[in-house]
């Protein structure tokens, strides 16, 4: 599939500053919810234009380090920014994705009473205050972005179709599709094949493949098959109870005998 | 793609223009034929109209944050009250020393012994000072407990039964004596409203025709509204509001916006009311006057717009004929009516409609429109 997208698709930088080529910096970050502690002084960095994945077993603080990173959750101590100047622990939610962070939900979360064409639309990068969301209107350019976003999440044709009627993968590709339209440099993915087909974990493979390299992305999961497709030579983060276990290539972290006995050897 | 830019579809304007025409020409057939004549309309048939119009431009208001944002509101009587008063006060100062005491000041003042008016009915004797103050006390009030309540992210019930406490707890302050609002007696006993008399059938018809005018305004506006990226973004706070933010967007002033909006709307309706109905007083304020209203756009069919109008002229109708015959039966009857629309109407009144249209085969025999699968 080829895809033309000439300025919206490349690695954009505006607003973010990755000079130090890291886009994302978690430093020494914990989270204690009642005393326990969710996330343990976990430090963490991603490159620019890097598809990271993240494994771990359940507890491992994965969907915390996301809320951290998303403006959800705030640390108790330790610093998260996102380039060198955002300081994501002191951004509301949508301060955070207007700054250039998208995040897909573990469950598919669209607006399942709106059309694909118009989740796509909302999530669209533009001003979205009161006044110019009321007096919003489409231009032919934004046309063209919906329609070529369309092809590349393969929901051309279903455009006019209301949310909730779609496919659970479909659901999920939708979501990943308003990422792409919000122009994010970093994407959150939380368990993006969590309850697909086999056919649709591949395609989605696939559709991460073809985002390599054009958006920082982050990827967590538990399906070990997926995290070996798409991580390829790409570093492996291991979490377990709220820090880094291991990190380095699929290979290496396989092999190493605390993940085994954490999390692959159950 | 059906993403037509008119607000409705060729038949919905039809009807809407057929609706608004039958209801202009009511006051016309009032005016034009004597009484006893078969095409007479008569004035308290006008006046109930009116009210109705008037309840509709609440229930509307009401639909656009509960069937639109998601947000129940059970404390809409109180802006609806704040119109009204608002607007009262003015109806008051009109009544000059024509009052049962000849004062300048309104009768409760003077049984309560005051010598002036308090500081807060200043400019009051203005009508477009009052009029203002029918849009910004209750915009003022809406947007500073919404402020609050929105940033501290409360929602669903919880958020229900707060506006539900406002409305009690406003009532409870007017009530009393002391507030310089009438007590439990409110406003009434109106003369006359920018110096033509307040039963002059000119007056009345004015009165009606700018209610209709209004609210078919309002329909329009909220239409218009929730048919912008606005409104998706609103049926987003109510469908995925964690989504919404997480796509860039602040529920906060989207739900300011919305709730501020739908407060004013109800506070005109209130200020329309008094002086066609002639009265206001606290019990406006309490609770089940709010619940009421709610009914009306459940019945009616929420996220509609059209059918809390529909709701609102459907029940009040029901009730007028109801409190006449069996007085005592009403608010069973209005609870079973409640029951049996959520357990077999989902849709309301206007949901039924399609479901119409498919027994009826006569256009597009074999649509299966998406709403009815979802």
């Amino acid at each position: 599939m080829s895809l033309d997208m000439s300025s919206g698709m490349s690695i954009k930088r505006d607003g973010v500053d990755t000079r130090h080529g890291a886009i994302l910096y978690l430093d020494d970050v914990t989270v204690s919810f009642d005393g326990f502690r969710a996330l343990n002084k976990l430090t963490l960095d991603i490159s620019v234009g890097e598809l990271r994945c993240i494994i771990g077993p359940n507890g491992a603080g994965k969907t915390t380090m996301m809320d951290v990173i998303t403006g959800k959750t705030r640390p108790t101590t330790g610093s998260a920014f996102f380039g060198q100047t955002f300081d994501l622990a002191k951004m509301t939610e949508y301060e955070i994705a207007h700054a250039g962070i998208g995040r897909k939900f573990q469950r598919p979360t669209v607006f399942e009473q709106h059309t694909v064409f118009e989740n796509l639309e909302l999530a669209m990068k533009m001003d979205k205050r009161v006044r110019p969301t009321l007096f919003a209107r489409l231009s032919s350019e934004q046309e063209d972005r919906i329609a070529a976003i369309l092809r590349l999440i393969r929901l051309n044709g279903e455009e006019d179709r209301v949310a909730g009627l779609l496919s659970h993968g479909q659901k999920q590709w939708l979501e990943i599709g308003m990422l792409l339209m919000q122009e994010p440099q970093l994407i959150l993915l939380d368990e993006p094949v969590a309850g697909m087909s086999d056919a649709e974990t591949a395609r989605t493979a696939e559709l991460l493949n073809e985002l390599r390299g054009k958006h920082s992305i982050m990827v967590v999961e538990h399906d070990m098959g997926f995290v070996a497709e798409i991580a390829q030579q790409g570093k492996v983060t291991v979490l377990h109870e709220g820090s880094v276990l291991a990190e380095g290539r699929m290979d290496d972290v396989q092999a190493d005998d605390r993940v085994i006995e954490v999390y692959l050897g159950r | 793609m059906n993403r037509s830019t008119s607000l409705f579809s060729r038949r919905a304007w039809v009807v809407l223009a057929a609706c608004t025409l039958v209801a202009a020409l009511l006051p016309v057939l009032h005016l034009a034929f004597p009484d006893g004549h078969p095409l007479h309309v008569s004035g308290y048939m006008l006046g109930l109209v009116g009210k109705f119009m008037c309840y509709a431009l609440a229930a509307l208001a009401l639909d656009l944050v509960w069937g639109y944002t998601g947000i129940l509101s059970l404390g809409h009587g109180l802006f609806f009250a704040l119109g009204a008063y608002a607007h009262g006060m003015y109806l008051m100062r009109a009544i000059g020393r024509d009052g049962s005491y000849g004062s300048v000041l309104p009768d409760f003042m003077v049984f309560l012994d005051w010598k002036d008016y308090p500081w807060y009915w200043a400019f009051t004797d203005h009508f477009w000072y009052c009029m203002l103050l029918v849009v910004l006390v209750p915009g003022l009030v809406a947007f500073v407990f919404g402020w609050f309540a929105f940033r501290s992210r409360i929602k669903g019930v919880y958020f229900s039964i707060i506006t539900q406490a406002l409305t009690y707890a406003a009532m409870l302050l007017f009530f009393r004596n002391d507030t310089g609002f009438g007590g439990n007696n409110g406003f009434t006993d109106f003369k006359r409203i920018l110096g033509h008399s307040i039963t002059d059938p000119g007056t009345r018809t004015t009165l009606y025709l700018a209610t209709l005018a209004l609210l078919v305004g309002a329909l329009l506006l909220c239409r218009w509204i929730v048919r912008s990226k606005l409104g998706r973004v609103l049926q987003g706070v109510r469908d995925a509001e964690s989504r919404l933010m997480f796509i860039g967007y602040d529920p906060l002033a989207f739900k300011l916006f919305v709730w501020t909006l739908s407060a004013v709307l109800c506070a005109i309706a209130g200020a329309l009311y008094v002086p066609q109905v002639g009265i206001i007083n606290p019990s406006e304020m309490s609770p089940a006057n709010s619940i009421e209203m709610v009914v009306w756009v459940a019945i009616g069919g929420r996220g509609t717009l059209v059918g809390p109008i529909v709701g609102a002229f459907a029940v009040n109708g029901l009730k007028s004929w109801f409190t006449a015959a069996f007085p005592d039966l009403w608010l069973f009857a209005l609870g079973l009516l409640f029951i049996l629309v959520t357990l077999f109407m989902r849709q309301g009144i206007l949901g039924v409609l399609p479901a119409i249209k498919r027994v009826l085969p006569r256009r597009r025999p074999a649509v299966a429109t998406t709403e009815e699968t979802v």
